[in-house]
């Protein structure tokens, strides 16, 4: 072989070697381009997402380390189980009774946290108003609507009631609301009232007050009793009130509903009628309303409901 | 020489898994109670009434009539366990990088359609994932959003005054109840597929749940992306 030869050889071969390199990195790139479009498309790897393994171990560690780590998991789970179960069951009913009352007057401190007055349960055009029945306890059929009172106790310098007539409601500014009633069975009706807003019975009846001076509602709320109760001439059925909630300027003393006198099954002659909460707080033919610094007896949180019962 | 460990879910994510089974139990059940009182929802096409939520033989045998002052008792108590829990849960996904195993992405919803096909054995090919594929990331959020939903909606009708914004914002009261009652049903829809899928899945998986590890086959060759700086069984 030539020197010539020999020389044309050897740039043959390095051509053909630079070919093979130039290919083998077109086919990595393929390679790692392909890659990269796989973890474009996965998940795990767009967030980065790591895997936590151990060393590896024979078949038999792994094994016996699983089984010691089950044994461990299920024993903790299953007794956190049955002390759940059983510590819920063996409770005695009363505890558990006392346990859901607190929790609700747990929730209604929170609630009494975040209340604000100013804020207003939305009304609607009054011609949406409808109108259902529901609950006639303390609506006993001895009742002379002519012979109606309403006793008015826990007022400033008065030892007995005040009593007042329908017409003594009237009497205060009438207002008119259309809001929706809820019912604490889960259902709502639109009602149109005509009443007069407790605030300004209160105001104009003045009741005692904390201090024992004259109250104040617009500027001293707080002065003011915390409690209100009313019941139905026959007492069957009362319920309590949170001061707050009662001055309320859409807590009203109706005597009106939908543009008619109310109706014996909707309370006649006066019930409350709010949109701050469930209806069976808004009692039908109010016989006895009274101011007081004890919570209330209420016959349906006497039945297990929350005493509050706030919107 | 041929498995490795491989933790799967830390401790906090066990526990705030498996507290959330019995409170949302709880929760559904005690909602059922309240429900009963006004059961007016159904499924309803052009107007005929094709399934009704509940139908009597439900009812009676579970027990359930007139235990509505039982039901909110328990609803009201336990809500605030589930909303805590969920708190407590969304908190640790966000702080520990959990997050990056459960969240989707936009591909995501592809990529679960093909998870989907290869489950009902239509196709094949499984999409390439980590811990969850992306049918699962969507579901296991979407779950978390569930919960935030149904806390919101239950705000909603439980102080449909100081919070009246929110009940407009949903459409009123009666919607918000309505929300509220079929995002139980998504939840008791998604309690079903769970369930099945881990069946599906196997003893290994299950137990991941409460041991928080699982023996994988050593992978021939480990991606170096998806390996873990630290090593050895962690404790």
């Amino acid at each position: 072989m030539s020197e010539q030869e020999k020389k044309s050889t050897e740039i043959e071969s390095e051509i053909l070697l630079e070919k093979v390199r130039e290919i083998e990195a077109a086919k990595e790139k393929a390679e790692h381009s392909d890659a990269q479009n796989l973890d474009r498309d996965n998940t795990a790897v767009i967030l980065n997402e790591k895997r936590d393994l151990s060393e590896p171990l024979s078949d038999d560690e792994a094994k016996s380390e699983m089984s010691k780590r089950s044994r461990r998991g299920f024993l903790i789970g299953g007794a956190t189980a049955l002390v759940g179960i059983f510590g819920w069951r063996l409770l005695p009913d009363e505890t558990k009774q006392n346990l859901l009352r607190r929790t609700f007057e747990f929730n209604e401190r929170v609630s009494q946290v975040f209340y604000r007055p100013q804020r207003l349960a939305p009304e609607f055009p009054p011609e949406l108003a409808g109108a259902r029945v529901n609950g006639a306890e303390g609506l006993s059929g001895d009742f002379n609507l002519a012979d109606w009172r309403l006793r008015v106790g826990g007022l400033m310098n008065r030892n007995e009631d005040l009593i007042l007539t329908l017409d003594d409601i009237k009497a205060l500014p009438r207002v008119e609301m259309t809001t929706e009633l809820k019912c604490i069975e889960g259902w709502s009706v639109i009602c149109n009232w005509t009443g007069a807003r407790f605030s300004d019975f209160i105001a104009k009846y003045q009741p005692k007050t904390r201090s024992g001076s004259a109250p104040d509602v617009n500027n001293q709320p707080e002065n003011l009793l915390p409690y209100v109760s009313l019941a139905t001439p026959d007492e069957a059925y009362y319920v309590g009130w949170d001061m707050p909630s009662i001055l309320h300027p859409q807590t009203l003393l109706a005597y009106k509903m939908n543009g008619q006198p109310l109706t014996m099954e909707h309370g006649a002659p006066l019930r409350l009628a709010t949109a701050t909460k469930y209806g069976i707080k808004q009692i039908k033919r109010i016989g006895r309303i009274e101011f007081t610094d004890e919570r209330p007896a209420d016959y349906w949180a006497e039945r297990g409901y929350d005493w509050y019962s706030g919107h | 020489m041929a498995k490795q460990l491989e933790k799967k879910h830390p401790l906090a994510i066990r526990w705030l898994h498996w507290i959330s089974f019995p409170l949302l139990t709880l929760m559904i059940w005690s909602g059922i109670l309240i429900y009963w009182a006004n059961a007016i929802y159904g499924v309803k096409i052009f107007g005929n009434e094709l399934f009704h939520f509940f139908p009597a033989w439900f009812y009676e045998t579970l027990g359930i009539p007139f235990r509505l002052a039982e039901g909110l008792q328990l609803h009201f108590f336990f809500m605030w366990f589930f909303l805590v829990n969920g708190i407590i849960y969304v908190l640790y996904l966000a702080f520990s990088g959990e997050w990056r195993a459960i969240l989707p992405v936009p591909g995501s919803v592809k990529r679960a359609v093909l998870v989907t096909l290869h489950d009902l054995h239509i196709v094949k090919k499984l999409p390439a994932q980590g811990k969850y594929n992306d049918a699962q990331r969507i579901a296991y959020t979407g779950v978390i959003l569930m919960g935030a939903a149904s806390v919101v909606t239950g705000l909603a009708i439980y102080k449909p005054l100081q919070l009246s914004w929110l009940t407009n914002l949903l459409g009123g009261y009666e919607w918000a109840r309505w929300e509220h009652f079929w995002l139980m049903i998504l939840f008791v829809g998604f309690f079903i597929v769970h369930v099945a899928q881990v069946a599906i899945a196997g003893w290994s998986n299950f137990r991941s749940m409460i041991t928080g590890y699982e023996a994988v086959d050593i992978e021939t060759k480990i991606p170096e992306s998806s390996l873990n700086e630290k090593e050895g069984v962690a404790v």
